[in-house]
């Protein structure tokens, strides 16, 4: 080993502290790169290799029922490459482990052979017998949930016969990846349960005899998907269809896209911002070190080094710290990863999803770690490359300080000498002052930031199922039903207060763009449910026209007072030019709203109702639900009370992890920052505060000079870091905002509160610890040395 | 006893009295393995208001007596007097008390603070000290009346020093401890600094003890005491002090 890479091994050890400080930070920025990246890459890979092995459609419809001979003219579409037709219904189940009827979905599989689209992974026990009629596949988390396996039995509502099913195996499917029931915040593998039924046992369970009433196709390469999806509601019209939809309806690929965009979202976000404090930092401790050392810098250019040598020694020094952050960067972002992936598999079910820390990741956080070290050492090392060689043998002139703004507003004269010393070094430095505030704060910005996802989701839940839908359980009707239905409800044990509406899948539009979704009639005086406005007043739905989201008008393009095509998807189409009448201000999904006696007029026909909202008694909740269950005209019943348990209780599963990472990351950067401008001020200033040891001060004294900078500093960037952390929060709701849901701006002083707390602990903390070397100033070195 | 002597080191009733008197004062300072044996027993008396000049070649023991009179370090073994007050035995905290009431201090490298300026400089110890004189003052004792509110950056390597010397003495101390306090300056503005030295000494009565390795200065102290391997070697009191104004190197 050469004397100069001894020298670095020896100087990195000196200032291992330093080393140290840097290095956790940059590990903990690139560690966000291997979390974020490497569960993305994972996510994508598996959705991509579970998707084209178990051949997930690409187009989706349905309809009434429609003769097993369209599916010859579906395949010839042009485009459609395969086609699989298939009976899909919603059903009520009674499982013992949950009150209320849980919902299920029964899906056909063909009869002797693998479906062509849309396959099931089988997970346990066995495939479907063909011709078995009781037989079943059920999913793999729902079956868990309720702790079934193959040969256990479950009671189902098919078309309002009670029948005893037979689990034969467990499975999952690329189609419910995201297994989402209709108009569910969140996945609930307790009460909604897929269940896989030998084809001919669905079609006479459902009196679906030579029909069908769902259809899937996948597409050739290059085809247009609005060409077929055309083309595919020409020819399911006339059978009840609902209007064909690609991908990007689809809801668990939806679910699933937005999350994997999110990820990449938060990788463009997060892992910037925490390496561009590591880089100030490094840029902070290489100046000192090549400050400290200039006799030394010119002493090797006098003996015959060139500069390139020079700065390549200090370079290397900056690439020890990279190596070691990249390496724990991304062990702790493997590791991160491997938990994260954990958290996903609460909400996403693949068939196998590992964390891999693979080479592409591997390259990323490497080139990440060498991009941050470089950018951040380069003035600093530039300065030795450039420094004459009998410039470096002199000391430097003594740091020279004038009057500035501070004498000139008079507000030193009200200071005392250590007051006036803490605020001249700090304006002395105005760069390096700025820098420290601004790292200081972006921790604190970074944990507002990150924790008001959860200030947001509690507005978006108040909004969602306090204001908006304030209805205790949701019913949806097998079909439209007539006013009487009403009545028959109100009579059910423990209802207080029935509302029926009326829901209709549509496809609204202006201009050329359009979006596919429910428009839900609701009565005109309706109280349970009802929309909200932006500022959370209730909107009185107008006679005739729209209210809509406003996110659907954004993407319509559309506002108050414009008129867009509503073209209906059930029944008999129709398609009308409404108004719209007023903007609703909605967290989750798009949505619009009509009354109802305006959307029957729009479907012409008579006053009929989708469903209805209830209010009940809980009291006497079971009786209800045991009625319900044996109900054969109602289709699914949504309880809002499990509905938000589940929300919450996914939430809860997350959140650990979550607040755990964040507070660490931000403390981790707060400790960071204080502690390197601590040492450089304890190495600039270590002979200033032992001087006025000797003259006379106490230690108590020298700490209040030497903490009182830093202090202030602290005490800027917490105000400095709120606004950076609201904006930071206001940047992530803009990439937050999709189709499916959006968070509210909100962020609560709690939460500023806590930041800042985070923020202070780790200063303190580490101003302390630092501090703790003021007791060791050598008192007498300082009479003799020259700095 | 030298005529000279009679002036300083007795009190008003004729009484012989001291600022610092040490007994067997032994300091052994251990680095690793090796042991250095900085004082090896020294006794020794400066009289109240004595000019007293420390020789003798570097390692000698000089800066570590110095040190230790001072109130900076504290001796391995014997006394070292105060008046009454032992300084061997003094706590961290009492020696703070003790440097900040009664002890000037002036360094080879000035040790100003550079981001306050001259008077503030001053203040700095000022305000801290129980009888001050006004920090103005001080630098008109060293003839620098003129440059109040220059930073050290804006002043020259012989003002900065008098800034220190300003600084030590407007405290009012008992005792000013001078460590080679021109060894950093040329000879002219060298001999400016010793003539405020010379000043204060002379006015206030301040117990005045400069280690230097110019031998020239010997000759304005009223005793000068030569330092080698850790014991004082010799020690004799000047009968006539030179003016530091009539001193050349």
């Amino acid at each position: 080993m050469s004397p100069l890479d001894r020298k670095l091994f020896r100087d990195l050890w000196r200032m291992r502290g330093q080393v140290l400080a840097i290095a956790l930070v940059m590990a903990c920025g690139i560690a966000t790169v291997v979390l974020s990246a490497g569960t993305l890459r994972s996510v994508l890979e598996t959705r991509d290799a579970y998707y084209e092995r178990y051949r997930f459609a690409d187009v989706f419809a349905q309809a009434e029922r429609a003769p097993q001979s369209l599916a010859r003219r579906l395949a010839s579409i042009h485009g459609v490459a395969g086609v699989e037709t298939r009976i899909a219904q919603d059903v009520i189940l009674d499982m013992p482990l949950v009150a209320e009827p849980v919902r299920g979905r029964v899906i056909s599989l063909p009869e002797g052979r693998r479906p062509r689209l849309n396959d099931v992974a089988l997970r346990s026990g066995r495939d479907l017998e063909p011709g078995a009629t009781d037989e079943i596949l059920v999913n793999e988390t729902f079956a868990m949930a309720h702790g079934l396996a193959p040969g256990d039995t479950l009671v189902a509502n098919l078309n309002g016969h009670q029948r005893t099913l037979r689990i034969v195996g467990t499975a999952l499917s690329p189609e419910f990846v995201y297994a989402l029931a209709p108009g569910a915040l969140v996945p609930d593998n307790r009460r909604f349960g897929i269940l896989w039924m030998g084809e001919e046992a669905a079609a006479a369970a459902f009196d679906l005899d030579g029909a069908f009433n769902d259809v899937s196709l996948s597409l050739t390469r290059g085809a247009s998907e609005p060409a077929v999806i055309d083309a595919v509601d020409d020819l399911l019209a006339r059978f009840g269809g609902v209007g064909a939809f690609g991908r990007r309806d689809h809801v668990s690929d939806a679910f699933l896209r937005s999350e994997t965009d999110q990820l990449a979202n938060l990788l463009q976000v997060i892992p910037p911002i925490i390496l561009g404090v590591a880089a100030f930092l490094l840029n902070l401790v290489m100046s000192r070190l090549i400050e400290t050392e200039r006799e030394q810098v010119g002493l090797l250019k006098a003996f015959g080094f060139s500069n390139w040598a020079v700065g390549w020694h200090y370079l290397k020094f900056v690439l020890v710290i990279a190596a070691i952050s990249t390496v724990l960067g991304c062990l702790v972002g493997a590791w991160l990863g491997r938990g994260m992936t954990d958290m996903y598999t609460a909400y996403f079910h693949f068939p196998i999803l590992l964390y891999r820390l693979d080479p592409p990741t591997i390259a990323a956080a490497v080139l990440v770690g060498l991009a941050a070290g470089v950018v951040g050492a380069t003035t600093a090392v530039r300065r030795a490359v450039r420094l004459a060689p009998a410039v470096a043998m002199r000391p430097p002139a003594p740091t020279g300080y004038r009057t500035g703004l501070l004498e000139r507003i008079g507000l030193t004269r009200l200071l005392d000498q250590p007051t006036r010393m803490i605020l001249r070094h700090i304006f002395r430095w105005p760069v390096r002052s700025a820098l420290t505030v601004c790292g200081i704060a972006l921790a604190a910005a970074l944990l507002i930031g990150t924790m008001f996802f959860l200030d947001s989701v509690d507005v978006m839940l108040d909004v969602q199922f306090f204001q908006s839908q304030r209805q205790d359980v949701t019913l949806t009707f097998t079909q439209a039903r007539t006013d009487d239905t009403r009545d028959a409800l109100a009579h059910l044990p423990g209802v207080i207060a029935v509302e029926p509406f009326r829901s209709v899948a549509a496809r609204v539009g202006f201009e050329h763009r359009s979006r596919r979704l429910s428009i839900t009639g609701l009565e005109a005086a309706a109280r349970l449910q009802r929309p909200i406005d932006a500022h959370g007043r209730t909107i009185d739905l107008p006679p005739d026209g729209l209210v809509m989201t406003d996110k659907l008008a954004e993407l319509l393009g559309v506002s108050v007072g414009d008129w867009v095509t509503v073209e209906t998807l059930e029944d008999r189409r129709r398609t009308a030019t409404v108004p719209v009448r007023d903007l609703t201000d909605e967290f989750v999904g798009l949505a619009a709203y009509m009354s109802r006696p305006a959307l029957n007029r729009l479907m012409g026909e008579s006053s009929l109702a989708s469903g209805a909202h209830l209010l009940i008694d809980t009291a006497e909740a079971p009786a209800l639900y045991q009625e319900l269950k044996d109900t054969p005209a109602i289709q699914s019943v949504t309880v809002q009370r499990s509905a938000l348990d589940q929300f919450s209780s996914l939430l809860e599963e997350s959140i650990i992890l979550m607040v755990m990472v964040y507070v660490g990351l931000a403390s981790l950067i707060a400790a960071g920052v204080v502690y390197s401008s601590a040492r450089i001020s304890l190495s600039e200033r270590g002979r200033e505060l032992a001087s006025l040891r000797v003259l006379g001060f106490s230690k108590g004294e020298i700490a209040y000079i030497f903490l009182g900078g830093l202090s202030l500093l602290v005490a800027a960037a917490l105000p400095i870091g709120c606004v950076m952390g609201y904006g930071l929060a206001t940047l992530m709701v803009q990439l937050f905002d999709t189709e499916l849901y959006r968070l509210p701006l909100a962020v609560e002083p709690s939460t500023y509160g806590f930041a800042a707390l985070v923020v202070l602990v780790a200063t303190t903390l580490t101003g302390l610890a630092v501090s703790r070397r003021l007791a060791r100033l050598d008192l007498i070195a300082v009479l003799k040395t020259r700095e | 006893m030298s005529s000279a002597m009679t002036s300083v080191g007795r009190d008003q009733s004729g009484r012989q009295s001291w600022t610092f008197r040490t007994e067997g004062l032994t300091k052994v300072y251990e680095t690793g393995a090796t042991q250095v044996h900085a004082l090896r027993g020294v006794d020794l008396d400066v009289p109240e208001g004595a000019f007293v000049v420390l020789l003798g070649p570097s390692g000698s023991g000089k800066s570590t007596l110095l040190n230790i009179l001072g109130g900076l370090d504290r001796p391995t073994a014997g006394n070292a007097w105060f008046g009454d007050r032992d300084l061997a035995t003094a706590g961290d905290t009492e020696l703070t008390r003790y440097r900040r009431d009664h002890v000037g201090f002036i360094f080879q490298f000035y040790n100003l603070v550079p981001s306050l300026t001259a008077r503030e400089n001053v203040s700095l110890v000022t305000e801290i000290a129980p009888d001050p004189m006004a920090p103005h003052e001080a630098l008109e004792l060293v003839g620098l009346g003129g440059r109040l509110d220059h930073f050290p950056s804006q002043l020259s390597g012989g003002e900065q020093q008098r800034v220190a010397v300003a600084r030590a003495v407007a405290k009012r101390p008992s005792v000013m401890l001078c460590d080679e306090p021109t060894g950093a300056l040329d000879s002219v503005t060298g001999i400016a600094v010793l003539e405020a030295l010379e000043r204060i000494n002379r006015e206030l009565a301040t117990t005045t003890m400069v280690i230097t390795h110019n031998a020239t200065i010997a000759s304005m102290a009223d005793r000068v005491i030569s330092f080698a391997d850790g014991r004082v070697s010799t020690m004799h009191d000047n009968d006539q002090r030179t003016p530091a104004e009539a001193l050349t190197w």
